[in-house]
């Protein structure tokens, strides 16, 4: 039931992290941005931050328009200009470039373009070239989502350049709904730092809550306000919940395990299209996220 | 070359359940050493309750540090970086990849790079054998130089005690952690579930490993979710020159076995899961010995 008002969403760019994958921050994420989509039509935008294994398409219906690839600039070595003097190598701090006698030679898998090779070469023997690490395919989803993708190339190395030209596409005036990758490191940090807020989607166990005090650590460093949706609730025991009471931590949702809800995950529905009695509390954790985000 | 054989569990997917199946792997196996390179997420202690015997500092990648008093905000250092990671008056520690560019450029030499300590490296006793394992200070920069020296570790402690195996849980991801965790291994274990996700992301980490040269095995856990998303896995797998070794049962057990902090083999033996777990041990030990 599309709404027709007019009024405009606060325009926030809300992230959706887990320490630990595949507790549930694409079924998160995806929902979120449908059920906003659903209240202000043409005013949301997803992207998928998460750009080793970017599936947020694979969870609604997606329609892809347009694809970019996402080029780094790698050193080429002109062999007859080369005097082997290995400044070059010795600049590197990525191992992407060695000189092994008279010959210079490039691991470009490793290179993360950063051009302090031909910087440094003294005789202009380095000329940089554009390689593909990645690509952007943007799109609608579930009707109305402005769908934006983030895809590294296999055995690409560092990623961090595709996760940039992502979040270049977080436009304002819109609420952007950013799905991060998994864990705590450079990754997630990169996606998650400018974000207004960042949702932590976990399970209650053991290793749900470990991964989730790391992950509560990373925001705190990043002075990113969070909060906590529990899924799965019901299948461990009540330590997470007692923890983000003790660190003043709001629960934003409690996504309960359902078998019915993992076997929709596994057709391919997100929580809201394959059950829309969810889009109430969706909407919920919204206000709750702008309210938190406005004190 | 080596005396032993080394595999990682790896899944492209987080949470298909990679650390319990490792656990109860650990649990199984004879003559092995145990290694934990998920450093980013370290979740295998959990189950298998190591004692700390020596801990190695880590000094991460490194990033660029100002001298304020040399600088003179020429601004050489901004127009030269390309990951937009430092201005004349600031420097983004998480997008600075420490390349050292602008230390090159910076005319008054006000600019140095400088390793951080951002973890650390041990080598501990379990009941289930030696485990090599890190732990990454939140929100440090990951590094799949740290999976590398876990593995060092691991490796060195199979050499010494004259051990068979090496069995290591990996990352989650296809990124440069991974790489590490199956650089010159013998078997990558893919554990994936028979989902739409599952089977994209175990086909992107298959891809990886076929690039660098590495053998894989697939294990299709909550298989009953949905049996035709797993024959449609195990049918992907093959595909990729992977074989399907076995299919795990969705059993709450499992998760019980995690509250409970013990392998599920032990938690519950005369269970599906367990059976079914212990069954695709056998078939691997006999893979990586024939390997």
């Amino acid at each position: 039931m599309p709404s027709v008002a007019a009024n405009s969403p606060a325009p926030l760019t809300i992230s959706v992290a887990a320490g630990k994958g595949g507790t549930g921050k694409t079924l998160v994420s995806t929902s979120l941005a449908i059920e906003l989509a659903y209240e202000y039509p043409d005013k949301v935008a997803l992207l998928d931050g998460d750009v080793e294994e970017p599936n947020a398409d694979l969870l609604m219906p997606t329609v892809f328009e347009d694809s970019q690839p996402v080029h780094i600039l790698v050193p080429e070595v002109d062999a007859e200009a080369c005097i082997h003097c290995g400044k070059c190598a010795e600049a590197c701090q990525a191992s992407a470039i060695a000189k092994i006698r008279d010959v210079v030679v490039t691991f470009h898998e490793l290179c993360t373009g950063c051009g302090a090779c031909a910087y440094v070469c003294p005789v202009d023997a380095i000329a940089e070239v554009p390689r593909k690490v990645g690509r952007i395919d943007r799109g609608i989803a579930a009707g109305s989502v402005e769908f934006t993708q983030g895809r590294s190339e296999i055995a690409q190395q560092h990623t961090g350049s595709v996760t940039s030209a992502l979040k270049a596409h977080i436009k304002s005036g819109k609420v952007s709904i950013v799905d991060a990758p998994p864990g705590t490191s450079c990754p997630m940090q990169e996606t998650i730092e400018d974000s207004d807020y960042c949702i932590l989607v976990t399970e209650p166990t053991p290793f749900g809550l470990n991964d989730l005090k790391a992950a509560v650590e990373t925001c705190r460093t990043l002075s990113v306000p969070h909060g906590v949706v529990i899924n799965r609730d019901g299948i461990g025991d009540r330590a997470v919940e007692d923890y983000c009471k003790t660190e003043g931590i709001s629960v934003l949702l409690k996504i309960p395990h359902e078998r019915r809800i993992a076997e929709a995950y596994s057709r391919g529905e997100t929580l809201v299209l394959a059950f829309p009695e969810w889009r109430g509390p969706l909407g919920q954790v919204f206000d709750a996220i702008v309210e938190e985000v406005a004190q | 070359m080596t005396g032993y054989k080394q595999m990682t569990v790896v899944s492209g997917k987080g949470g298909t359940g990679k650390t319990s199946v490792l656990a109860s792997f650990a649990a199984l196996a004879d003559g092995k050493v145990i290694a934990d390179t998920d450093v980013d997420a370290a979740n295998l202690h959990i189950m298998l309750h190591p004692t700390v015997l020596t801990t190695e500092e880590f000094w991460g990648a490194k990033i660029a540090v100002r001298d304020p008093e040399k600088c003179k905000q020429c601004g050489e250092c901004e127009r030269a970086c390309r990951f937009d990671a430092i201005t004349v008056d600031d420097i983004n520690e998480y997008a600075c990849e420490g390349c050292g560019l602008c230390t090159l450029v910076c005319p008054e030499k006000a600019l140095v790079l400088e390793p951080a300590l951002t973890g650390d490296l041990y080598v501990s006793e379990t009941k289930y054998g030696p485990m090599a394992h890190a732990r990454l200070v939140p929100g440090a920069e990951s590094s799949g130089r740290l999976v590398t020296m876990v593995r060092q570790a691991a490796e060195t402690i199979a050499i010494r005690d004259g051990l068979d195996t090496v069995i290591i849980d990996g990352p989650p991801g296809i990124g440069c952690t991974v790489t590490a965790a199956i650089a010159d291994i013998d078997l990558a274990l893919v554990v994936t579930e028979p989902t739409p996700s599952g089977i994209h992301d175990m086909a992107r980490v298959l891809k990886t490993a076929d690039y660098f040269g590495v053998s894989c095995a697939v294990i299709v856990n909550k298989a009953d979710i949905n049996e035709a998303l797993s024959d449609e896995t195990e049918r992907v797998a093959a595909e990729h020159g992977a074989r399907a070794i076995g299919r795990l049962p969705y059993d709450s057990v499992v998760t019980e076995a995690v509250s409970a902090m013990t392998p599920v083999v032990e938690f519950a033996p005369d269970s599906g899961v367990s059976k079914a777990i212990t069954r695709c041990w056998s078939d691997l030990e006999q893979m990586l010995k024939s390997l």
